[in-house]
């Protein structure tokens, strides 16, 4: 009797057994990894979306933590445990990955990339074999974000130039309030406030492809002079800046307690998100005079690309696609509060999206992530030190400059000249 | 016979293999990697050809790597100094006091200890929050009427790093207590007692005495205070993140390794050579330095 029973069981399990990949067979599930847990619920409709029009691919998602994301990501492409699809990053960050071999190369499987703007192509181009990695998701924008009501309160209004500017910020701090909201406490906080503010006082682009090209270098004047203007914005920062971080300058913008954030565009979502009542707009951190153009920072964010180890690179590519559709970018921009990158997509919905696109009309590359983030030392790096220690009256724009300089100019073939 | 000795070793072979499949898989495979990595070129996440020792000349050698090296010993020079002065004296007056079972000792014993049993991250975050600017310390500070104390504590080159040392002292302060306690409390009574009636003073009692006595125990607590403090990285890193900010002031060379080896989000790429190459004299200064002090305590043992 015991014996009829295990067998039955043992015959149960095989059946079962067998019938699972039969029934699997006809659903292709593939993997997607993205560094942004706090959208899981968005991409997690948007599969939904997805996952109806083509019924016989499953997508997982799997949300890491930001600052895990890249060592997590390169440890499973190196082994065997990748992702087909995965949110890569843009420019250097991409170029770690491509330069590995572990991405796959879209320029002739989406022919509808040449459709996108050449900045945000830019953005998930190897520099290697000018070949596109990866579908542009977003671009971000680093610009002067302020508080509407403080501005009424105070008969202000929007700067024309950088002094008008900086009498905007002394008026504030006069009433009380921080001024700028902004500190120096992690280092890639002074690369974005210098991305808003300091564009336009070096002329962006016309400083931009100069030095890129070797023409003239981080101790030129005209950039040395943007530094020191970073450093005159002290005065309105809050009290004890050094030791302000990301989240307490994130919290005082939102509780109304500072008039001014300069940041990246990608702030926006959040801020509506955590204080519905704040009533905010932009502006980019004018010039000198009126005539020079404000100048906004900008550079591409993350790129969906494939794994070039996927065994089911038909279902991923089918996945990605759909992530190039004008329907997915108009989420993006309604529901993330972002730049979608890909062309065609309907903004008017979304006023704040609007107003950034029409400041892009002066954008500039953000500096050191687009030009100078591909080997080590990086820009981004040598600048985020130098400027905390300036911020923090330990050095001087020209030793800031100067230490930028001779970093990029170990590797930097045009500065070698 | 010869089969109860077969027995006898395979039962100790079956005990001893989960045990030592561990140790290789997760503590000697990876140290050999990365001893092997060290001697290769890397293409970001690729291998490339044998090169020799050229990460290390590297390191050593060219811009910026020196100097991020030299700056981040130095700062695990200021962790070891700080924690040897600071937590391992303490360490050793709070284990003396506690060993003379005061009143309430136990319920001391217990405090000085719960530190060490919480979360490296936990500590770091909480710490963190109340080392903020408008954080609790600059607010007692403030009560007290001591505002100009008051200062950006993690974002001051001059005071990131000995906020962070003086933390980690905090947490960890309980552990040499303990350590130092049991090892006074096995002290023989006779030794203490034949010391009283020779008219010894409490402080001759100890230096003459107790601590001769206790020198296994310092020399445990010294090596694990050089492994240790040369090993730094979660306290800096919850509190500090990985760059060293400010300015690199609070660098270490754990947090230069692992930005090198993996890389920064906000700032760079990947440089796997380099980084096994630090790695590599992390682990032989280590080993060399515990060796040296072993030496150094061992010869000032006595024995009973």
């Amino acid at each position: 009797m015991k014996k009829l029973l295990l067998t039955l069981m043992a015959l149960v399990l095989l059946l079962s057994s067998l019938a699972l990949p039969m029934s699997a067979e006809a659903v292709t599930e593939i993997q997607f990894w993205t560094w942004r847990p706090e959208d899981t619920n968005f991409y997690e409709k948007v599969i939904a979306q997805f996952e109806e029009a083509n019924p016989t691919i499953k997508v997982t998602i799997n949300a890491i933590k930001n600052t895990e994301y890249n060592t997590i990501l390169s440890a499973a492409l190196a082994g065997d445990s990748a992702p087909d699809v995965f949110m890569s990053r843009a420019y250097g960050g991409l170029q770690t990955f491509a330069d590995s071999g572990y991405m796959l190369a879209l320029d002739d499987l989406m022919p509808e990339l040449k459709e996108f703007s050449e900045a945000t192509r830019m953005g998930a181009t190897s520099i290697t074999d000018g070949k596109i990695y990866g579908v542009p998701a977003v671009s971000q924008t680093m610009l002067c974000f302020y508080n509407k009501k403080v501005y009424e309160e105070l008969g202000l209004e929007v700067p024309k130039t950088w002094d008008q500017f900086i009498a905007n910020l002394q008026a504030c701090k006069d009433a009380g309030y921080d001024a700028l909201a902004n500190g120096t406490k992690e280092g890639w906080c002074c690369e974005f406030l210098f991305g808003g503010a300091g564009a336009s006082q070096y002329s962006g682009n016309d400083f931009y492809n100069k030095v890129v090209a070797g023409e003239t270098t981080f101790e030129d004047p005209i950039f040395v002079s943007a530094v020191n203007d970073m450093l005159s914005l002290t005065p309105f920062m809050p009290n004890m800046y050094e030791g302000v971080a990301y989240t307490d300058m994130q919290a005082s913008f939102i509780n109304e307690m500072s008039a001014h954030f300069v940041g990246g565009s990608y702030e926006a979502g959040y801020f509506k998100a955590e204080n519905p009542e704040l009533d905010f707009d932009i502006f980019p951190v004018p010039g000198k005079t009126e005539a020079d153009p404000a100048y906004v920072s900008v550079y591409a964010d993350m790129n969906f690309a494939i794994a070039a180890s996927s065994k089911k690179q038909d279902a991923a590519l089918a996945f990605v696609k759909f992530l190039a559709t004008p329907e997915f970018g108009a989420q993006v921009v309604n529901e993330l509060a972002m730049v979608s990158s890909i062309p065609g997509v309907d903004v008017s919905a979304n006023p704040f999206i609007a107003k950034v696109l029409e400041l892009q009309k002066n954008n500039t590359p953000y500096l050191f992530l687009v030009g100078f983030r591909y080997n080590q030392p990086t820009g981004s790096s040598l600048f985020q030190a130098a400027a905390q220690g300036m911020m923090a009256k330990q050095l001087t724009a020209e030793e800031v400059c100067k230490q930028v300089q001779e970093g990029i100019a170990t590797y930097y073939v045009p500065f070698q000249k | 016979m010869r089969s109860k000795h077969m027995k006898k070793a395979a039962w100790i072979a079956f005990f001893v293999t989960p045990g030592l499949l561990v140790v290789f898989v997760f503590i000697l495979m990876p140290l050999f990697m990365s001893m092997f990595n060290s001697l290769f070129g890397w293409n970001q996440l690729i291998r490339l050809d044998f090169s020799g020792l050229d990460n290390f000349r590297k390191l050593f050698g060219s811009y910026p790597y020196q100097e991020r090296f030299t700056n981040a010993l130095g700062n695990n020079v200021k962790w070891f100094v700080m924690t040897m002065v600071l937590q391992n004296l303490a360490g050793l007056l709070f284990g003396y006091v506690l060993s003379k079972r005061i009143a309430g000792s136990q319920v001391y014993r217990r405090i000085f200890f719960i530190p060490v049993l919480f979360s490296i991250v936990a500590v770091g975050f909480l710490w963190g929050l109340y080392l903020r600017p408008n954080g609790m310390v600059n607010a007692l500070l403030g009560a007290a009427g001591l505002e100009q104390y008051q200062s950006a504590w993690l974002g001051n080159a001059s005071t990131a790093t000995y906020a962070i040392i003086l933390v980690n002292i905090w947490r960890w302060l309980g552990f040499p207590s303990l350590v130092f306690m049991t090892a006074i409390d096995n002290v023989p009574a006779e030794c203490t007692e034949a010391a009283y009636l020779d008219g010894a003073n409490e402080w001759q009692l100890f230096t003459k005495v107790v601590f001769p006595l206790i020198i296994p125990s310092v020399t445990i607590i010294t090596v694990l205070t050089i492994i240790g403090s040369l090993n730094v990285f979660e306290q800096v890193y919850t509190m500090a993140g990985l760059d060293g900010a400010p300015n690199y002031a609070t660098d270490t060379i754990g947090t230069l390794f692992y930005r090198t080896a993996f890389g920064s989000v906000d700032s760079g790429a990947p440089e796997i050579g380099v980084g096994s190459a630090i790695s590599v004299v992390i682990y032989l200064m280590t080993f060399a330095i515990s060796l040296l002090s072993i030496g150094i305590t061992r010869s000032k043992e006595v024995e009973l």
